[in-house]
């Protein structure tokens, strides 16, 4: 009773930390996605509240905050308040399941897993609270009671469903090689290096790409375009309410980043690990130190990632609604298929020749360059002749 | 057991609202409430991955398609008194039977033959052992039931030449 | 039809197979932004840091004295006149016995303002003056308004100060 109960104060202040640093990492996205996008396009962004302006997200709440917090005449009431609060809850919800770290030895033979709930459908988890997702969307969108809201809110659903199948399906491969739903054990088979992005480039690209599409982030970020929908499924939204579905974008893009650091880049695995764990001098903390290292070196893969989006959205025009249809049905569900087989040809290869696992390595990469090499050589033939008879 | 009455009695509520309320939307809204309380119910019976495939599926597939071509259609306009007498009566009696089906198949329920619940009862590894080695022919069969009602919306969805481009 | 032979007919190319796939050229664009990121800034932090003005630069106006610090504005209204914004308005006045040290001319502007909402800053005024009194000074802005009953100057704020001479390049 006694280490279940110190087990409990301990998993709820690790919560606690990680809420705290997912929503401190969401609002400073905010002033960093502002001062990305400010050094792309040789400014300086703000700089104003504060030293270098890293009080502006305080200044964006208290802005938010003071706002006329708006709801339209003819709106439904409690569901347009709902839309917001949906986002935000699932937003939030998905980490639950990502292991920020190894286990804590707190001492009594308490050992804390640095891990929300650990879970054996892991990443079933992480998809099912993506799929409601698309319910606050929707429902505020509706709730506006506003034909461009509307219009918003079943382009962003649509877009969030399709997606959704290729990212499945790009997991699919991770699971035949892991074995597991677990994200935990996931990331077990990827230590010491063993990281999936070796086995799973292509798998890695698709599901870089559904992570785009899914926090509706450009170049997929036709959900919110001003130019043709004046704001989306948030156009009739102001003040906080506003506020929530800006900050789980933040919050979406920072867990997306943890889960694919988890899924291809080992999860909290960093080189020397194990060398950390055994330094002699740290005597019996050097495996908790080990594992804490392990904690930030998730949090700075993820942001690691959270950076590429922004300089992607500061790089990138965004899609036609039929070229992002295109590409997500057209495009990567049959790339994503085509993985599953590559992954499956490539582990029976292995297993019956009984090769290591830089076989597997090799042949999955060999796979995708042949893969590049024959579409490429086809498409030319279709270009020359096409040529020739132009001609 | 008292979370099980609480949930049971959530899912309840939560059912018969599906059918109480008048509009459309918010019937949808508490039908997918109502399946995460199913869900809930499973995972009090340790089927996890059940729990899981029910939200993604059902409450995340397939009800936003719903939720879709409900909003789209504009069901408000629609008042109660255009269902005919006759929809009514069909209605009732198509209930009826599934509720004397449910019923009788539940007085039939022996206990005796359930099998005591361990740790791997409801993993995904027994839940595939089961379906891939003892229901391998209706899982089959069922997938490519799937398969030709793909192709039949395939085919609905399809233009043909000379039809009216829109 | 064609009105000259000079208008180019596109012919658009179907896209390579490298062009298809978007990654190349999403990668090559990605390079650009993140050459930019490391590039220097462009930005001049305007309150501390002020850009070089120009000699030609048409900034705020002043009412000139003449070297016995006489005013050496006739109020006969060209400036006013020239003005293509009526931004210029003012009040003339006969010249007292013993006010010659203030007044160059025996005729004075008493009421002399420039509403600085209307002003375009376009300098006719200046080319207008035929006692060359009013310019615009080539080194000072006008201060930023914080209040609307702030907007018009006075000649309080217009006619020069002695001990703080403007002087242009050339003049002398």
């Amino acid at each position: 009773m006694e280490i279940t109960s110190t087990l409990f104060t301990a998993k709820a202040i690790y919560v606690g930390i990680i809420f705290a640093i997912t929503l401190g990492v969401a609002a400073y996205s905010t002033y960093f996605e502002r001062i990305i996008a400010a050094f792309m396009q040789d400014r300086v962004g703000p700089d104003r509240a504060g030293p270098f302006g890293i009080l502006q997200p305080l200044a964006d709440a208290v802005k938010m905050f003071m706002k006329e917090d708006f709801i339209p005449a003819n709106s439904n009431k409690w569901l347009f308040i709902a839309g917001p609060c949906l986002s935000m809850l699932t937003a939030l919800m998905t980490s639950a399941v990502v292991p920020f770290g190894d286990q804590l030895d707190l001492g009594d033979g308490i050992i804390l897993d640095l891990q929300g709930i650990d879970v054996n459908i892991g990443i079933l988890w992480v998809f099912g609270i993506v799929s409601l997702g698309v319910y606050g969307v929707l429902i505020g969108g509706w709730a506006s009671n506003n034909k461009y809201s509307l219009i918003g809110a079943i382009r962003a659903a649509s877009q969030n469903i399709s997606y959704e199948l290729a990212m499945g399906l790009s997991i699919i491969a991770i699971l035949m090689l892991s074995g597991s739903l677990s994200t935990k054990s996931i990331v077990e088979t990827q230590q010491n290096g063993h990281w999936n992005i070796l086995y799973q480039p292509l798998g890695f690209v698709i599901f870089l790409v559904c992570a785009f599409a899914e926090c509706n982030r450009t170049p997929f970020d036709l959900p919110e375009c001003e130019t043709e929908l004046i704001g989306g499924y948030h156009t009739e939204y102001s003040s906080m309410k506003l506020g929530f579905y800006l900050f789980s974008e933040y919050i979406n893009m920072f867990i997306s980043g943890a889960v694919m650091a988890t899924l291809y880049f080992g999860g909290y695995d960093y080189l020397f690990n194990d060398y950390v764990a055994q330094i002699s001098w740290l005597g019996e903390y050097a495996y908790n130190v080990s594992a804490l290292l392990g904690l930030v070196v998730l949090i700075v893969k993820a942001l690691i990632f959270v950076f590429i989006f922004m300089w992607v959205r500061w790089t990138l025009p965004r899609f036609r609604y039929d070229q992002l249809m295109g590409l997500g049905w057209t495009g990567l569900i049959p790339l994503a298929m085509f993985n599953v087989v590559l992954t499956g040809a490539s582990m029976l290869f292995t297993v019956n020749d009984g090769g290591s696992n830089w076989m597997t390595v090799g042949a999955s990469w060999a796979g995708v360059i042949i893969m590049l090499v024959v579409t490429f050589a086809y498409s030319e033939m279709k270009y020359k002749k096409k040529k020739l008879a132009t001609a | 057991m008292n979370f099980w009455y609480f949930l049971t009695a959530l899912t309840l509520l939560s059912a018969s609202m599906v059918i109480l309320s008048k509009n459309p939307i918010h019937s949808v809204l508490y039908l997918v409430f109502t399946f995460f309380c199913i869900s809930g119910h499973y995972v009090l019976l340790n089927a996890q991955f059940l729990m899981a495939v029910n939200i993604v599926v059902y409450a995340g597939a397939i009800m936003v398609l719903f939720l879709f071509v409900i909003m789209m259609m504009d069901l408000s306009k629609n008042s109660p008194d255009s269902k005919s007498t006759l929809t009514k009566l069909a209605g009732a009696i198509l209930g009826g039977t599934l509720l004397v089906i449910l019923i009788a198949a539940s007085r039939k329920v022996d206990l005796k033959d359930v099998k005591p619940i361990d740790a791997q009862t409801g993993m995904v590894e027994g839940l595939g052992q089961i379906l891939y080695r003892d229901y391998v022919l209706p899982f089959e069969l069922v997938s490519i039931l799937f398969f030709v009602a793909m192709v039949g919306a395939v085919m609905l969805g399809k233009r043909e030449a000379g039809e009216r481009n829109f | 039809m064609k009105l000259s032979n000079k208008s180019k007919v596109l012919e658009q190319e179907e896209m390579t197979f490298a062009e298809r796939i978007y990654l190349p050229a999403i990668v090559g664009g990605m390079a650009t932004t993140l050459k930019h990121f490391f590039s220097k800034k462009v930005t001049i932090r305007y309150p501390e840091q002020k850009r070089y003005l120009g000699p030609v630069f048409r900034g705020h106006h002043i009412l000139k004295r003449d070297e016995e610090g006489a005013e050496r504005c006739t109020a006969c209204g060209l400036c006013a006149v020239a003005c293509p914004a009526e931004a210029i308005s003012m009040v003339a006045e006969e010249r007292k016995k013993g006010e010659e040290n203030l007044y160059r001319e025996e005729k004075y502007a008493s009421v002399y303002e420039i509403n600085m909402l209307r002003c375009i800053f376009c300098g006719l005024c200046e080319e207008a003056c035929p006692k060359q009194a009013i310019y615009l000074q080539h080194d000072k802005m006008v201060p930023v308004f914080e209040d609307r009953s702030e907007v018009i100057f006075g000649k309080d704020k217009l006619v020069e100060k002695m001990d703080n001479r403007y002087l242009r390049e050339g003049w002398k």
